[in-house]
């Protein structure tokens, strides 16, 4: 798929600043991204605001590209992996509309990524930025739910609370339990929440030549793993972080090495298994041509 | 300097108000390592105060509470920073809550219960963390085939040893008890002072043991402190003040109790 | 074919066509008029302006016919619109002991000074429709004879009771800080009074009832009696800094509630009542009342009183009262989550078949993706 076949080209809205927010707003989220950088995995709060879409549907990733953005700047944006997904579409109109940059379905070609749920399959460049839409930026919330109490534990680096989960995992089901969201240590020093994206894409965080900026809309955080910077999913020695992997290829592109989205294709249990990264599928399918 | 040659624990003048009332009005003693040290009082007397002052729960409104390192020498509890009086809480210092529900997870089960501290500490192999929860189990004599149950399954006798053995995992020189024993069952409380006893002496573990209740004094203190109204009124080794107390509080505390 | 993923963007155009037919309804159904929103529906508007936490009234009955009449969606909207707004100014505290009221009734006297005045209220209606309504009826000639001549300002109840010393006064913090403005810095915990003054402001009435509600049933009872209930307009006063002395900007109509509680004492101070405090665009009364005992339920840890109640857990109340926040999140399980879900199904389908590799998927040990 390209942006080309894509319906109704949307048209600059003169009524908006670029990329909607103010340039106080931005440099105020700037300044929160730059703290962010300085200190990977640390989340620092800042002055939300309110978003014209709604809290929960990627309003601080939307606010960390607004304020990231320039006119000469190659946007793409995903949902699950998809160039396609209502929420994507949504969140690329409103970039269009608001500043009419390029937007593309490709990775290689975009200067800023953002995404829910997935990081591309195809490994990123220095220079890109990916900005990642966060749900739940607190990992310990689920434990201790206390800001207070979450905030001393990371001031502090006491962890052990999430280990003791991990060890509830196993010693219920033998092995660790969480496949999303799967809580991951930066630089040796602060435990992060990835957001929602699925175990299979923590490594591809791990070293990174690219930017990865995390933006929680209604919780009012941002947070960031600068290039090439150390993330270690959490595991135990004798239990290793393991990666999820289909025993048959995408039914589409024949990829063995991807995240493959699950399709029903009929009622009576019918199923086939093909990438959930778009535009990885289809510059397979077109390469081999 | 060795504990040899001097306390593990040096308390000095602790004092404490609430509001307009003195709880602790300048109690001080010292605690010699595996030494067992009972503080005896009616509730209300400020023992309960004073340990968690001790036990740097609390801030004291005055006094000082010095604990030999193994490793940093002398220092002054109150005066560390959050991030080393936690460490040393959970390393070197235990606390058995009276009511087993505060010093326990209780969604989780007893292994997690008991390996928390140690994966708290950097421990990383799952296998090991548990190896070490059973043996603890074991030594706090129960059933090591419960390691996956939470303890909203056991009885309170079965939560306070779990509780114990949560603490001692890490191997800590000193523990400071609050009515470790109340509320539970007299044959139950018998089992668990037992387990106390030799717990303590075999680990040569120092304790401060808050408690009402003279027989658990008699029972696993070397010394005690009797506290009336936020103040020490007597003090001494436990046989002494238990056949020959020296004040009429403590005479008195003593005659209301039946002789064993 | 895989179409499963195609055409979002056609079917999100297709959907606003949709929704602008929906809106509308019959045609043939005459259109409703901003004007008529704000004069007929003027509780809505005045919820929306409250909670969407911008005075105008155009506007807010605007979102309403935009929203098709859906208040939390009518409430983002003009949110939405208010985020990037320039801050020209920040007003001087509302006087509200100077209101021009036209409703003001109190609980805990029979008779005071200034007197109990209902106004237009519900509360003393049956609650019987009225089928005159279904048809355009007239409107009953409004009572002029008693509210003819302006009584002047009209004292708070709490400043009588504030007299005898029976009431707390609460003395501006040293310094008088300015409040921090919660639409440009995040909450942090734990917060001060007037941060979550403003955080209860533009919280959701629905939420604030249920809590104050919880107040009394048992759970942080405060034992509160409505001291005194005002509505009515106050005026709005500008200081600029270039001008140097106050200028009044105009009234805005406002809903005040003090409610009394009482308290036993401490070791400082001698039993006396304490208060909580509301404040609302419009006529808000509900909601006044409500964030009254929320804000007097949230100063147990102040007093003294033992945390324990919902209602008094400030993390918990402050965290959950917006309902953008809240609408927003509780609707966000809407889009799509094949990815977690497919990670999730992997996994039970492991844990059911711990023998046998589950069908499609298998485990893979290292970090290599």
């Amino acid at each position: 798929m390209n942006v080309s076949d894509l319906p109704a080209p949307v048209e600059r809205d003169a009524n908006f600043n670029f990329a909607y927010l103010d340039e106080r707003t931005k440099r105020m989220i700037r300044r929160a991204i730059l703290k962010a950088v300085s200190i990977p995995g640390y989340q620092v709060p800042f002055g939300s605001r309110e978003m014209p879409l709604p809290y929960g549907w990627g309003t601080g990733g939307i606010q960390v590209t607004a304020s990231i953005i320039g006119p000469s700047d190659v946007l793409k944006v995903i949902d699950q992996g998809a160039d396609d997904t209502v929420n994507a579409v949504n969140i690329r109109r409103f970039f269009q509309r608001t500043t009419a940059v390029e937007v593309t379905t490709r990775t290689t070609d975009a200067t800023i990524i953002q995404t829910r749920h997935r990081i591309p399959e195809t490994p990123l460049a220095a220079g890109q930025v990916l900005v990642y839409q966060v749900p739940l930026p607190e990992p310990l919330q689920k434990l201790e739910p206390r800001e207070v109490e979450t905030r001393s534990m990371h001031g502090l680096a006491e962890y052990g609370l999430m280990h003791v989960k991990l060890y509830e995992d196993i010693a219920r089901f033998g092995h660790i339990a969480t496949t999303y969201d799967y809580p991951v240590m930066v630089d040796g020093r602060y435990l992060m929440a990835p957001s929602p994206i699925p175990k299979f894409d923590n490594p591809k965080m791990h070293m990174c030549p690219a930017l990865q900026l995390f933006g929680a809309g209604r919780e009012k955080r941002i947070y960031a793993v600068p290039p090439w910077t150390k993330v270690e999913s959490l595991a135990f020695d004798d239990h290793p972080f393991e990666v999820q992997r289909w025993s048959q290829p995408c039914a589409m592109c024949g990829d063995t090495g991807s995240f493959l989205d699950e399709v029903i294709t009929d009622d009576a249990g019918g199923r086939m298994f093909v990438c959930s990264d778009t535009d990885h599928c289809l510059a397979r399918r077109t390469a081999d041509e | 300097m060795s504990e040899d040659t001097q306390p593990i624990l040096r308390v000095e003048g602790i004092v404490k108000h609430y509001g307009s009332r003195v709880a602790v009005d300048g109690v001080s003693f010292e605690l010699w390592a595996g030494e067992v040290l009972a503080i005896v009082g009616e509730s209300g007397s400020g023992k309960t105060t004073l340990l968690n002052a001790v036990a740097a729960r609390a801030r004291p409104d005055g006094g000082r509470v010095s604990f030999l390192t193994r490793h940093e020498g002398v220092v002054d509890v109150h005066a560390m920073s959050e991030a080393q009086r936690r460490l040393l809480a959970r390393t070197d210092w235990g606390y058995v809550h009276q009511d087993a529900v505060q010093g326990l997870r209780m969604n989780v089960s007893a292994g997690a219960n008991v390996g928390e501290r140690l994966m708290a500490l950097g421990e990383r192999h799952y296998g090991r963390i548990r190896n070490e929860a059973a043996s603890w189990l074991e030594r706090v004599e129960m059933d090591v085939t419960r390691i996956d149950d939470t303890p909203a399954t056991f009885s309170g006798g079965m939560r306070q040893r779990l509780q114990i053995a949560r603490n001692l995992v890490t191997r800590p020189r000193l523990v400071f008890m609050d009515e470790p024993t109340s509320g539970l069952d007299v044959s139950v409380q018998a089992k668990l002072l037992d387990l106390l006893r030799s717990l303590t002496r075999g680990l040569s573990l120092a304790a401060i043991v808050v408690t009402h209740d003279l027989a658990v004094a008699r029972l696993l203190a070397h010394r005690m402190v009797v506290m009336k109204d936020g103040r020490v009124v007597e003090t001494g080794l436990t046989d002494q003040v238990l056949d020959d107390p020296q004040h009429p509080y403590t005479q008195l505390l003593v005659s209301s109790v039946l002789q064993p | 074919m895989y179409v499963a993923v195609k055409g979002g963007e056609r079917a999100i155009l297709n959907s606003y066509a949709l929704l602008d037919q929906a809106r509308r309804g019959d045609p043939a159904v005459p259109e409703l008029s901003l004007e008529q929103i704000r004069h007929q529906l003027r509780l809505s508007v005045d919820r929306v302006m409250c909670e969407g936490s911008i005075y105008d009234p155009e506007l807010a009955a605007l979102a309403i016919k935009q929203a098709a009449g859906d208040m939390v969606e009518a409430i983002f909207l003009l949110r939405a619109y208010r985020a990037t707004l320039p801050r020209l100014g920040y007003s001087l505290p509302l006087e509200t002991a100077d209101m021009k009221l036209w409703r003001r009734v109190s609980a805990t006297f029979k008779d005071l000074p200034g007197g109990q005045v209902l106004g237009p209220t519900y509360d003393y209606t049956q609650r019987l429709l009225d089928f005159s309504l279904a048809a355009a009826g007239e409107v009953a000639a409004s009572p002029e004879a008693e509210v003819a001549a302006d009584p002047g300002p009209v004292p708070r109840v709490v400043d009588l009771l504030n007299h005898e010393g029976l009431i707390e006064t609460h003395e501006p913090s040293p310094g008088d800080p300015d409040p921090r403005d919660l639409t440009r810095e995040p909450i942090s915990f734990p917060a001060d009074r007037a941060t979550w003054m403003q955080n209860l402001a533009r919280g959701d009435e629905g939420f604030l009832l249920a809590m104050g509600y919880s107040t009394q049933r048992g759970y942080a009872n405060s034992h509160p009696f409505a001291g005194e209930i005002r509505y009515g307009t106050a005026e709005l006063v500008l200081e600029p800094e270039e001008l140097g002395f106050a200028i009044s900007i105009g009234d805005i109509e406002v809903t005040e509630c003090q409610m009394v509680n009482q308290f036993g004492g401490s070791k400082s101070q001698p039993p006396q009542f304490t208060r909580g405090y509301g404040l609302a665009f419009g006529a808000s009364e509900r909601k006044a009342m409500a964030m009254s005992l929320v804000d007097r339920a949230l100063r147990a840890d102040e007093l003294g009183e033992a945390v324990n109640a919902p209602a008094q857990m400030q993390e918990f109340v402050l965290s959950h009262t917006d309902n953008l926040e809240a609408s927003g999140f509780v609707q966000h399980l809407k889009l799509p989550h094949y990815v977690d879900f497919q990670s999730e199904l992997e996994l039970v389908r492991r844990m059911r078949a711990p023998k046998a590799a589950a069908p499609g998927v298998r485990g893979r040990n290292g970090e290599a993706a």
